[in-house]
């Protein structure tokens, strides 16, 4: 990733499939404190389509999405950066 | 007595195998019901029929083993209560829809105001042969709008605002056509509308609002999903306004009364008379 965010949790979502996607997400975000950043593993496909949008809806920010070369996402996402 | 049995199933009689016996349709526009209207279904149900109703493909109830004897009984009980009788035969159907705007995150366009204002103009107008309508709120399409003679689908047409962007990159990660691209480090961003099937997923994912868009009606022609199975076809770019699409309505309505055969469906009266003609009749009122 080329930007430099300072990752403070990291949590890999490929292996459950939505909804248990994003309730991983929030339960990771929970241990955060406002403005402390998350980066989210993710699948293509649903994963991807609903993910961020569930996090804008609860008022997170997503900084940066890249693709890997396997198809993965990789998501850098600020906890409760938008306000509602 | 004879039995008219057409007039009959106009009136939303659907004759049963069992001598006598008739399955009867109940009106529905976009599926709602009140409980109040339920609880007269379950009375007439009970005491004319056999105590179960059938809920139809199309959001419809039907309360089966109704008497020909009772008819006039049954629907002044359900007259009384509120619940009115349904169609049946060439004419507007019972029209659907999905939950929409009114109550779904995802929806774009109010998809039940929308079905009764479409019951109000068009329910149970005669035409060559049955012709339905459905409303789905957003492109995941829940109530399936392609498989109608005219489908309308909720949709947005997405605007991009520099301003405000980030370059995150997650637009051009959630949509699912590919048409947008994000050149982070040039901070450069592209949309091809012609691959845009204003679904918004763009609009719904941006953390800074840089993607804004204005909700419109995306309308497809000619579904069948019977004896033949046909997907509705998309040839309009996106209408936004709501008098627009009532003529767009009565553009095809009209088309299919002058060119229809009896008992032809609107998609063979289309392959049969000509896409282009349709096309260009509809094209006038853009």
């Amino acid at each position: 990733m080329s930007e430099a965010w300072k990752i403070d949790d990291t949590i890999d979502i490929t292996d459950v499939v939505c909804p248990i996607t994003f309730v991983k997400v929030k339960m990771a975000l929970e241990d955060l404190d406002d403005g402390q950043i998350l980066g989210v593993h993710l699948n293509e496909g649903e994963p991807i389509q609903n993910v961020p949008r569930s996090l804008k809806d609860e008022g997170h920010k997503v900084l940066s999405v890249s693709q890997a070369a396997d198809g993965t996402y990789d998501l850098v996402v600020q906890k409760g950066g938008r306000e509602l | 007595m004879a039995v008219d049995y057409k007039e009959l199933k106009k009136g939303g009689f659907m004759r049963q195998r069992q001598k006598d016996c008739f399955s009867m349709r109940l009106k529905s526009v976009g599926g709602h019901f009140t409980a109040a209207q339920l609880a007269t279904v379950q009375q007439v149900a009970e005491k004319f029929g056999q105590g179960y109703v059938h809920l139809t493909s199309r959001q419809g109830i039907e309360i089966p083993f109704i008497n020909v004897q009772d008819i006039d009984d049954v629907k002044k009980a359900l007259k009384a209560g509120g619940v009115e009788v349904g169609v049946c035969g060439p004419r507007v159907r019972t029209i659907t829809a999905c939950q929409g705007a009114a109550v779904c995150p995802s929806g774009l366009i109010d998809t039940v105001k929308l079905a009764n204002e479409f019951d109000k103009r068009y329910g149970g107008r005669e035409l060559p042969h049955k012709f339905k309508f459905g409303f789905t709120g957003c492109h995941n399409n829940c109530l399936k709008a392609e498989e109608n003679d005219m489908g309308i689908k909720g949709g947005v047409r997405p605007e991009w605002k520099s301003a405000a962007c980030i370059y995150c990159g997650v637009c051009a990660a959630v949509c699912p056509e590919k048409a947008i691209e994000v050149d982070k480090t040039a901070k450069k961003l592209s949309l091809d509308l012609d691959k845009c099937v204003y679904c918004g997923k763009c609009i719904k994912s941006c953390p800074t609002d840089a993607w804004t868009g204005e909700n419109g009606f995306v309308v497809s022609f000619g579904g069948l999903y019977g004896n033949r199975i046909a997907v509705g076809r998309h040839f309009l770019p996106i209408i936004f306004d709501e008098e627009k699409l009532y003529e767009i309505v009565d553009v095809a309505l009209k088309f299919f009364e002058d060119n229809a055969k009896p008992s032809e469906r609107f998609a063979n009266c289309l392959d049969r008379v000509g896409w282009e003609k349709f096309e260009q009749a509809v094209e006038e009122v853009l």
